[in-house]
């Protein structure tokens, strides 16, 4: 298992270094001077091009690539052009601020999602089953901002129980992560019902049943893990959509998170923080898809058995050696 | 060894789709006696599984539905217990075995578990004592009880199907289903498999339904041969007084379309055509169209069910007059 | 010969589908939301940019029946223009997405060796990047502008099409048909456009259609933070932007055009579902 995630970690260095030449490239062949957009449009000429000089920008693509490279291998992700502070310590103030918000929405939906979702497949083909499908249709289907502004207008403006903006306590927290389980939600809970349904037409679910088990003991435990497997891999994805979203929903309810950053650093073409964003949040992302990858090795045998076959015949052995000594005995 | 232990009275079963109903039993009359092997012999899609699910009620949800009949299973009837009660019956009096071993475990599970969740389900005994009678069990069906905490994917076919069948044994059962056990194995394995569940069957003194469209398999090991077609039986006795005398024009239909080897005809004999489709049934007999002696009076109402020896039904009313 | 199997094939898609009253109901919202892009013109009630200030956050009126925004334009014909922003930006970028991904896919999976390999480790680089934050971030960087925020979309969205298509290339590959054209000594090329493709296109229609509901919906999302259609021109999401600021007050403003979003969405992903359906009904609960 070790051996597993040191070997995926390595795989990740290829694909962080091929994201921040790319988004390098980008930035250069795209039109728009950074140095005249720090120093605004009464500069002369020369100004900018002295500072083009002092942050490097005139030297060849390659030797650029090569020092953020050196650079972030000391940790450092260069100075933001607009707030000239160190990229890194800017975005490790944020960092919590946008974890708390992934986090809190990803489990909400996950909290919310698979209950709906096994909940319509056990009531398949009833009005029960029809709503939920039909509400997460709806949900989906729904721009996840307009649906934040409709929450703020309701739960903050209407009813005044909940703050606008802002994340001075737990209540600001509220709106926000509500926003972004929204869609979520629903994704699970249909991606949950289809694999549940699935599941209960495998022959071992009547293998089950023909043994006497309960339904309940056959729609939770039988069915219910193996048709955890898919949905586990859906939630490595719903990370990445959280991430994405949380551009949006930081802006809204501003939240002084990476996503905030990284839309001021993009309005403002202030590529070192364009450049770290993107790379600092897909490293998180790949982060986190390894953890649900680990996760879903351990509950899918099949994928365990790989890389734990040894130990898990040793047990084997074990236990059949007790029982011996039991009968023997 | 004349005691009745399960009998079938009218059994009718339907699938209700978007599109249709299908008629997938109908009518069915069938007696298995204490101790006896009754082989449930047809093609494909004749009922035979439907038969089998349907006495122990796991027939797929939403569309089945068993429409009428009588499941008396030491003279009470199955069908009107109560889900709760049926559960007791289930894997403890009648057990089940399935056609495709691959899937029939439940692959995130390991086989020692599976086997100790219906021992346990079945009988007051400690976790441990569960575990401790699946090893026995997995013993008895030739796998070494070290291999307990596998899954079934570090399994081959033969072994899952060895697996299932320590599983369907393991509350020792009064009536075993055994749904082609052995069609999805290798013809070697398929030998082995059928000689352990013979012997393990005058073990227990077991009665088993054996469902297969392998005549071959019926000879060795049943007793009794009951012949479907398109959700009917059409012929049922003894082995041996089918196997001589055979009444049925479907019946002597699947023997002609056996090789044998002492024959000095060259070529095998199918029966034409297809079942007809179980949505739309014919209104005489099902067999008409095939039907190689078929008379214009076979096609206008079903055939009765005539007694051509003790024992030994046939569903045809051409045989009646050869009879009278 | 071979034209009349296909047509075939569609029509007994078309007739499954046609059993599934909500997908049919799903297609005729499609159709109606492209028939008024189309004749904007001609049923808008008023010039999309036509400024009023009496008019100014007005309620419903005979005039204006959904009443008008901050700057008093119309909000219904401001509406009826901003379908063919959203439409475009789906639809388009979809188009853009789903060609180069089959294109992507289906090399990778008929050559294979190191052709493959390169081009999935090429994806993996690409899906390392959260969608939406490639998708801003291009856009973003190419400038805003309803053109960009189309290319930012597309390019955004091909991985999902080209793993797609691959696998179903793979399948296909084997077939006895692709062996048969490979015997008579056909081009690769010619073997790709004329086998392959059409053969595996199956998976991918579904894909498409609910491709165009999210891009749509992202599409929503880049004008709502300025990076995509640029005002005057009315488009959904800038509109939901724009009536932000008079939330409190009116938020009726925000409330069409986020339910204009919303139906169309709803709409292409039904017909997704029943399309998915239609093409394998085995897959249907």
């Amino acid at each position: 298992m070790v051996r597993f995630i040191i070997k995926r970690l390595l795989m990740l260095i290829p694909v962080m270094l091929g994201i921040s030449l790319v988004v390098l490239i980008l930035i250069d062949v795209t039109p728009g001077d950074p140095a005249r957009m720090m120093i605004g449009a009464q500069a002369t000429q020369e100004q900018v091009e002295a500072l083009r000089e002092e942050l490097g920008l005139n030297d060849p693509l390659p030797i650029r690539y090569g020092r953020f490279i050196w650079q972030l291998l000391h940790g450092d992700l260069g100075t933001s052009l607009m707030t000239k502070r160190p990229v890194a310590t800017e975005m490790w103030e944020r960092f919590p601020y946008t974890l708390t918000l992934v986090v809190l929405g990803t489990t909400l939906s996950v909290i919310l999602g698979i209950p709906i979702g096994i909940y319509a497949a056990v009531h398949q083909r009833t009005w029960k089953d029809n709503t939920a499908i039909f509400l997460s249709l709806i949900s989906v289907s729904m721009p996840s901002f307009w649906f934040a502004l409709l929450l703020i207008r309701f739960f903050g403006v209407y009813l005044g129980w909940l703050p606008i903006s802002g994340v001075d306590d737990w209540k600001g927290w509220v709106l926000p992560s509500g926003a972004m389980a929204l869609g979520l939600t629903a994704l699970i809970a249909r991606q949950m019902r289809s694999d549940m349904l699935e599941v209960l037409r495998q022959d071992y679910i009547t293998t089950a049943r023909a043994k006497g088990l309960t339904e309940g003991r056959v729609v939770y435990r039988h069915a219910l893990k193996n048709a955890m497997i898919p949905v586990i891999m859906v939630i490595g994805g719903i990370f990445g959509v959280m991430l994405g979203g949380s551009l949006i929903t930081e802006v809204i309810y501003s939240i002084p998170g990476l996503g905030q950053y990284i839309m001021t650093g993009l309005y403002n073409r202030d590529y070192p923080v364009i450049q770290s964003g993107v790379l600092i949040v897909s490293a998180l992302f790949a982060v986190i898809i390894l953890i649900v990858d680990v996760i879903f090795a351990l509950v899918d045998p099949r994928i365990r058995s790989q890389y734990t076959r040894k130990e898990k015949r040793k047990a084997g052995r074990q236990l059949a050696k007790e029982t011996k000594t039991v009968e023997t005995s | 060894m004349d005691e009745k232990l399960l009998e079938i009275r009218n059994l009718a079963v339907e699938y209700h789709t978007d599109e249709a109903v299908v008629y997938a039993v109908n009518n069915v009359n069938l007696t298995v006696k204490k101790g006896e092997t009754i082989g449930l012999v047809g093609e494909t899609g004749a009922g035979k599984t439907t038969i089998a699910r349907s006495i122990l009620r796991i027939l797929p949800p939403p569309t089945a539905r068993i429409v009428s009949g009588e499941i008396l299973f030491n003279s009470t009837d199955l069908l009107k217990l109560s889900e709760k009660e049926m559960q007791k019956v289930r894997g403890n009096k009648i057990a089940m075995i399935f056609q495709d071993p691959m899937t029939a475990l439940n692959p995130i599970e390991t086989v020692g578990f599976q086997i100790a969740e219906a021992i346990q389900r079945h009988n007051k005994i400690t976790h441990f004592e569960a575990e401790k009678r699946a090893c026995d069990m997995l013993e008895m069906v030739g796998i070494p009880m070290e291999r307990y905490s596998e899954y079934p994917h570090q399994f081959s076919g033969g072994m899952k199907q060895r697996v299932v069948i320590a599983m369907a044994l393991s509350c020792n059962p009064e009536l075993l289903l055994a749904d082609e056990p052995t069609t999805a194995l290798d013809v070697t394995i398929q030998a082995q498999v059928l000689d352990m569940m013979e012997s393990l069957k005058k073990r227990l003194g077991t009665s088993v339904v054996l469902i297969t469209h392998d005549l071959g398999v019926v000879a060795d090991t049943c007793d009794s041969v009951a012949v479907v077609y398109a959700g009917e039986i059409v012929e049922r006795g003894t082995v041996e007084h089918i196997f001589d005398f055979a009444a049925h024009p479907y019946t002597l239909g699947l023997f002609g379309s056996l090789p044998q080897l002492d024959s000095k005809e060259r070529r095998l004999k199918p029966i034409k055509g297809m079942m007809p489709d179980p949505t739309n049934l014919p209104p005489g007999c099902r067999f008409y169209e095939r039907c190689p002696e078929a008379i214009k009076e076979c096609a206008e109402a079903p055939p009765p069910d005539v007694e051509v020896a003790p024992g030994h039904t046939v569903k045809c009313i051409r045989v009646k007059g050869d009879a009278a | 010969m071979r034209k009349k199997r296909k047509q075939s094939r569609l029509l007994e898609v078309w007739h499954q589908l046609k059993k599934n009253k909500v997908a049919v109901v799903a297609l005729f919202v499609l159709v109606l939301l492209f028939l008024v892009a189309i004749f904007a013109p001609y049923l808008a009630p008023h010039p999309y940019e036509k400024q009023n200030s009496k008019l100014a956050n007005a309620g419903p009126s005979r005039e204006h029946p959904l009443g008008n925004d901050r700057l008093g334009r119309d909000i219904l014909s401001r509406l009826i223009y901003g379908t063919r922003q959203s439409l475009q930006m789906g639809i388009v970028s979809v188009a853009i997405a789903a060609a180069i991904g089959i294109l992507l896919g289906s090399v990778a999976g008929y050559y294979g060796g190191w052709v493959d390999n390169l081009s999935m480790r090429l994806l993996d680089i690409y899906q390392a990047v959260p969608m939406f934050l490639l998708s801003v971030s291009l856009a973003a960087i190419l400038g805003p502008s309803l053109r960009n925020a189309i290319i930012a979309l597309g390019i955004g969205t091909v991985p999902g099409y080209a793993r797609i298509m691959r696998a179903s290339v793979l399948t296909v590959r084997e077939k006895e048909y692709v062996e048969a054209a490979r015997a008579i000594n056909a081009s690769d090329i010619r073997i790709i456009f004329k086998y392959i493709i059409p053969n595996s296109i199956g998976p991918l229609i579904v894909q498409i259609t609910m491709g165009v509901g999210s891009c749509i919906l992202a599409g929503s999302a880049l004008s709502f933070i300025g990076l995509g259609v640029q005002p005057p021109v009315p488009e959904w999401g800038a509109m939901i932007s724009d009536a932000r600021r008079v939330m409190r007050e009116h938020p009726t403003h925000a409330l069409y055009p986020g339910l204009c979003v919303m139906i169309s969405v709803l709409a292409c992903n039904l017909l997704g579902d029943g399309l998915r359906d239609a093409l394998d009904p085995r897959l249907k609960n």
